[in-house]
């Protein structure tokens, strides 16, 4: 009994192992084709490893395209979106958490009501306001539309919830102001969220394909995730190179996720209605 | 909630920030997008007053209700067959013994969530491609013809529907695991004491005691596939012969490349009424679920 219990749970474990092989093979393809030279990458007699290691993909990635400005843009505007997501939504959090004020009902309920808002619903009316302001082409017209986050004020005013209030009292009788309790108590005591939060709002800046799309026309002012399209079309069919250019822009976001995978899907399933 | 001398003041200003930004970039131009789709205006600057006339050229604008319908098409391939592959997923990883591996199966499974969209379909672009993707060297070993996915009508919907599910599958395994945690071993050990097979643990404990994160996954596919846009963009470009176009792409389409601001506002307002009606039945479910525990 016991033996063919063993061998069932072999067999379903193998078996596991063989289905997620067998849905991790794109990304294995990707990065072996990127590792291939162009001429055997479309030589009929495929094989499923290099015949020869090659890093020439990369070297003309790297070369002949200006993947370096498209990853400064990537990184400037995905920090800004992280930072401003943060700085905008934890004060906001905290108000709506723990202080009484005029006007907190209405704020926590517009807050709640646009977390149904579909944001790319309002493509035309933010693509004018970014161009009033002319800021199509710029680091600022690409982040600013990413910036308003109610999901982020919601997880932090649950969380501020759930400080003890004593703390709080006790700051206030020592003549703390309440950006002082926030800086100094509540934001400290909730570094592990704020982190969360931030690798979560990251991932999601970097990846974001509509806005930068919209907001940007210059090819120096794309995002990696925008440029990669652009670099088949512009500069001829080459598919190691296409997947060189595409592990190159899926690698910070997946070095990201490996080092803080908790982190990561604790966010995840905050933001998604999940107590985590 | 204790009462602070100057907690009006504190409040507003530390609400102050979103609020700004609240206004500016979700107020404004929901009301901008309202007010413009009651006018014929081009992309940039104010057209004529024309009241309701884009909503009922809407309503015989075929190529809008092809969007429309494109939309939902796309929703029926991805929201069941990717709640459905995510709670088996999730199933089969729950089930291993060995926490390594376990972890190592959800990561994979995770990771093509975390990547970008256009290197998602780079990588499926050239898994399919019909000169040399390795798919069709597949579809030869099995005997069938080479196919041109992105380019044949009956193939373009699936196929994006398919990489989606890869893309996105992840996600909801994760939630489903979750789930599957909170489910407390001891009811599966007593039905066991009752003989209980595989099938009937799953139909009479699982299942129901999972409908609560069945219920939130299907309602956030919704939400999300409906706003699709950039998969389709990017394989398909709306083709072969619009028969991939859906709405949000329609309104790009009206409004960047024919010049049509009005216009594409008026879609984009029904595409935002949908999606508000989605959430709002979203609210309700979800409610529903915290009366139930």
């Amino acid at each position: 009994m016991t033996k063919k219990i063993t061998i069932s749970w072999t067999v379903l474990t193998i078996l596991s192992l063989i289905v997620a092989l067998i849905f991790m093979f794109p990304l294995y393809w990707a990065a072996v084709t990127s590792l291939k030279q162009e001429t055997e990458v479309i030589d009929p007699n495929w094989s499923i490893f290099p015949r020869i290691l090659s890093l020439a993909a990369y070297l003309d990635v790297l070369t002949k395209s200006a993947i370096g400005t498209w990853y400064i843009n990537s990184i400037a505007t995905s920090i800004g979106i992280t930072l401003l997501v943060i700085l905008i939504s934890m004060p906001c959090g905290y108000a709506l958490s723990q202080i009484d004020f005029v006007g907190r009902k209405i704020i926590l309920l517009a807050v709640v009501v646009s977390i149904m808002v579909p944001g790319t619903a309002l493509v035309i009316a933010l693509f004018v306001l970014i161009s009033d302001f002319n800021m199509i082409n710029t680091w600022s017209g690409v982040i600013l539309p990413q910036v308003l986050s109610p999901v982020c004020v919601i997880v932090y005013k649950q969380f501020f919830d759930q400080v003890p209030k004593e703390l709080r009292e006790a700051s206030i009788i020592d003549g703390a102001t309440e950006f002082q309790i926030l800086i100094k108590v509540y934001m400290p005591l909730n570094w592990g969220i704020t982190t969360a939060l931030a690798l979560v709002t990251f991932i999601g800046a970097w990846n974001n394909f509509f806005w930068p799309f919209i907001m940007t026309t210059k090819a120096e002012m794309f995002t990696v995730p925008v440029a990669i399209t652009s670099v088949s079309d512009a500069y001829g069919i080459f598919l190691a190179r296409d997947m060189a250019v595409a592990i190159l822009a899926a690698l910070p976001v997946t070095a990201f996720f490996l080092i803080f995978q908790k982190r990561v899907t604790q966010a995840i399933m905050l933001t998604s209605g999940i107590k985590g | 909630m204790k009462k602070y001398s100057n907690s009006n003041f504190w409040g507003l200003l530390l609400a102050f920030p979103f609020i700004f930004f609240y206004v500016l970039f979700l107020l404004y131009p929901t009301i901008y997008t309202l007010l413009f789709s009651f006018t014929d205006s081009p992309l940039i600057g104010w057209g004529k007053w024309v009241g309701l006339e884009n909503y009922f050229k809407l309503l015989n604008d075929k190529l809008f209700l092809k969007s429309l319908k494109n939309t939902f098409v796309f929703v029926f391939w991805t929201v069941v067959p990717n709640t459905l592959i995510g709670l088996m997923c999730a199933m089969m990883i729950n089930r291993l013994k060995n926490p390594y591996i376990a972890a190592f199966l959800l990561a994979c499974f995770f990771i093509p969530h975390i990547l970008p969209v256009t290197v998602v379909t780079q990588v499926w672009s050239w898994m399919l491609s019909k000169q040399y993707g390795i798919i069709q060297e597949f579809l030869e070993f099995l005997g069938y013809a080479k196919i041109a996915f992105f380019k044949k009508k009956q193939f373009a919907m699936p196929a994006v529907a398919i990489v989606t599910i890869w893309w996105t599958v992840g996600f909801n395994i994760l939630l489903f695991i979750a789930g599957l945690k909170s489910i407390n071993p001891e009811i599966y050990e007593a039905s066991d004491l009752d003989g209980a097979n595989s099938w009937a643990k799953f139909r009479y404990i699982t299942w129901p005691l999972i409908w609560p994160i069945t219920a939130l996954v299907l309602t956030l596919q919704l939400i999300f596939q409906l706003k699709i846009f950039d998969q389709m963009y990017l394989l398909t470009a709306g083709g072969p012969f619009n028969s991939t176009l859906v709405v949000l792409q329609l309104v790009y389409k009206q409004g960047f490349q024919m010049n049509r601001g009005g216009y594409a506002s008026a879609i984009a307002m029904v595409l935002f009424l949908i999606i508000i009606v989605v959430s709002i039945m979203q609210y309700y479910v979800l409610r529903d679920k915290e009366k139930d525990k």
